[in-house]
């Protein structure tokens, strides 16, 4: 049975990758789970600086999901390059360093710096954060906006890029394409979802910064849509993400078109959820006689009488 | 959090899970640990026992073996509350008891549950036979003070909850410990006979003055450090945030060593999500977040900026 998959360059041993923002730097799991046994982890998003992100509360739940406004709290790159990229190198981690930047010179540095340390495996382009004023989701809802920090990391290195798609716009296929024509090697979504959580007693935002991101079950269905959506207009790999919280809702992902997911949120509730996807995902290529892991991506059946 | 120091009861626990590293070990040596000197472990534990204390009170004991044998004084453990998605996240709880056999073996824990929400209301009716994920032990554990220093423990309402593991621990340092102890009225005074049992002595507050003091726990911890004597002091504090600063104060005013146990809003537990963070003044005197599951929950309290801080 073949679980791998490819992300451009890269060959994953299984398709299950720990989200960025929900997995810290890999460091806070090293002694949890065994961090080479996962098909990748991206980092938590890095800004060449330190920040010190939004004060609290920085998490609300709601039904079947969670707001977060965490305001990328972190380290900066040198930090994490000199502490906690040997770490993840000593346990075998297939490192993505999602990368942030406040203006396009900023992500193409970034890109620099990662390129020339040792264990980075690829970098997501975090343009997509809907949690802060400036950078990110200010490049990931123009075309324009994309193309110009996909073009500028692209020239910065070697490395796959990964540009991780808000789904805060109205067509998220249209930026899938302009990503691929841009020379990304793979995209990733969705990102969280923008929203807003009120305590109808004291009349207060839930969240000290007004508004903050959806993740969870709860948006596990657009999520899929997107997905489908992208895979009918870009053919470069897509890594989807979006309340995958068991093997059968990665699944759900990979049919759509998914090459790849990522698990973030699950990954709180259930920090061991690595093994159970691993075998979930076996046991159901056993029962569908799937001899290839890859054989499932886009493999919707969509019968004769569907519209799309 | 990387000089984390957690001095455990017991040896390595072997019921623990195989998931244990091997990537980058040599002759089947473990890697060193990161953060965690124990594994945490992910138990479904199922509900030995539920003592009901008061309306909105009760204790949970949760067939937990493993943890409870791998739980140091102050450590948590997060609870998910739902086999399903609501609520979706687990709740962070103080160990309140290891509950040992026959033997003296470690065989389950106790929490202390306060329902406030749907989770603790889930947990307030839960009954004998159902069961729960536990995942722990979790977090930077108390530093017990040793003779000649005394330990004075200072806890409001459901703050009581990691003071039991810790006066265990005094009792077998041989400290002389003092239990300050307030909450709204008498009734809500709970199972101080735990504490009596380990020679601690009781001095107890109650807002409606039912027992013990009349008005805020302050009172008889004031009137203590007012006839305190030579002996070096160590307070630990867990509770409402203003209690806690209030005794943190008092801390500072006396050079007294103190240790506070925070409990903030927690998604993950394991320093994964970024979100229990307090502000903490670092080695350049400027204020930073750090996570209280990682760095916390007990924090020396001298370091912590209490401005902003929530609960």
């Amino acid at each position: 049975m073949d679980l791998t998959t490819r992300i451009g360059p890269l060959t994953l041993k299984n398709p299950f990758i720990a989200a960025s923002g929900c997995f810290g730097y890999g460091v806070e799991y090293a002694d949890v789970v065994d961090l080479a046994s996962l098909g990748a982890l991206v980092v938590k998003g890095l800004f060449l600086a330190p920040r010190e992100g939004h004060p609290p509360p920085r998490i609300v739940e709601t039904p079947s999901g969670m707001l977060n406004a965490i305001g990328l709290q972190g380290v900066g790159v040198h930090r994490f390059v000199e502490e906690h990229l040997p770490v993840l190198r000593g346990r075998h981690a297939v490192t993505i360093v999602n990368i942030c930047g406040s203006s396009v010179e900023e992500y193409a540095e970034l890109a620099r710096i990662l390129s020339d340390a040792e264990g980075v495996a690829a970098l997501e382009l975090n343009i997509s954060c809907p949690n802060i004023k400036a950078g990110g989701i200010q490049f990931g809802c123009s075309l324009v906006g994309t193309r110009d920090v996909v073009e500028a990391v692209r020239r910065a290195t070697r490395l796959p890029i990964i540009p991780k798609l808000t789904p805060n716009v109205t067509d998220v296929a249209s930026f899938a394409r302009a990503a691929e024509e841009a020379g990304a090697d793979a995209v990733s979504l969705v990102n969280t979802f923008l929203a807003m959580a009120i305590d109808v007693e004291t009349r207060r935002p839930k969240l000290s910064n007004v508004m903050g991101g959806l993740s969870g079950p709860a948006i596990r269905p657009i999520a899929v849509r997107m997905v489908y959506e992208c895979r009918q207009l870009v053919s470069i790999p897509i890594i989807g993400m979006g309340g995958i919280a068991s093997a059968a809702d990665a699944i759900e992902f990979m049919l759509a078109g998914a090459n790849a997911v990522q698990v973030g949120t699950a990954n709180f509730v259930d920090p061991f959820i690595w093994t159970r996807l691993v075998d979930g995902l076996r046991a159901y290529m056993a029962r569908h006689d799937v001899a290839r892991a890859a054989d499932l991506v886009g493999a919707v059946d969509l019968g004769a009488g569907a519209r799309r | 959090m990387r000089n984390l120091s957690i001095q455990p009861k017991v040896g390595h626990d072997t019921r623990a899970p195989s998931i244990l590293l091997h990537a980058g070990t040599g002759g089947g040596h473990r890697t060193r640990p990161v953060y965690w000197p124990h594994m945490p472990l992910d138990v479904g534990a199922a509900v030995i026992a539920t003592t009901r204390l008061s309306g909105d009170y009760n204790i949970l004991t949760l067939d937990a073996p493993a943890i409870a044998a791998a739980a140091a004084p102050g450590q948590f453990v997060m609870i998910r509350t739902s086999a399903g998605s609501d609520p979706l996240l687990r709740r962070p709880f103080s160990i309140f008891e290891i509950v040992r056999d026959a033997r003296g073996t470690p065989a389950a824990i106790t929490i202390l549950n306060k329902r406030v929400g749907v989770g603790t209301s889930r947990l307030a009716c839960a009954r004998e036979g159902d069961r729960f994920d536990v995942l722990g032990p979790l977090g930077r554990p108390f530093t017990p003070a040793a003779p000649p220093a005394e330990a004075w423990l200072v806890a409001g309402g459901v703050g009581l909850a990691p003071f039991a593991t810790l006066a265990e621990a005094l009792a077998s340092l041989g400290t002389s410990t003092t239990l300050f102890y307030g909450a709204r009225r008498a009734g809500e005074l709970f199972r101080t006979e735990i504490f009596e049992r380990l020679g601690v002595r009781l001095a107890l507050a109650t807002e409606d003055g039912s027992r013990g003091d009349r008005g805020l726990i302050t009172v008889p911890l004031d009137r203590a450090l007012a006839a305190r004597g030579a002996a070096p002091v160590r307070l630990y504090a867990c509770g409402p945030t203003p209690m806690m600063r209030a005794v943190a104060e008092r801390a500072a005013a006396h050079g007294l060593a103190c240790e506070v146990s925070l409990e903030q809003t927690m998604g993950c537990g394991l320093g994964g999500c970024y979100s229990c963070v307090v502000r903490v003044r670092g080695a350049d005197g400027a204020p930073h977040y750090v996570r209280s599951c990682i760095n916390g929950p007990v924090m020396d309290a001298a370091s912590l900026v209490w401005e902003g801080l929530g609960h």
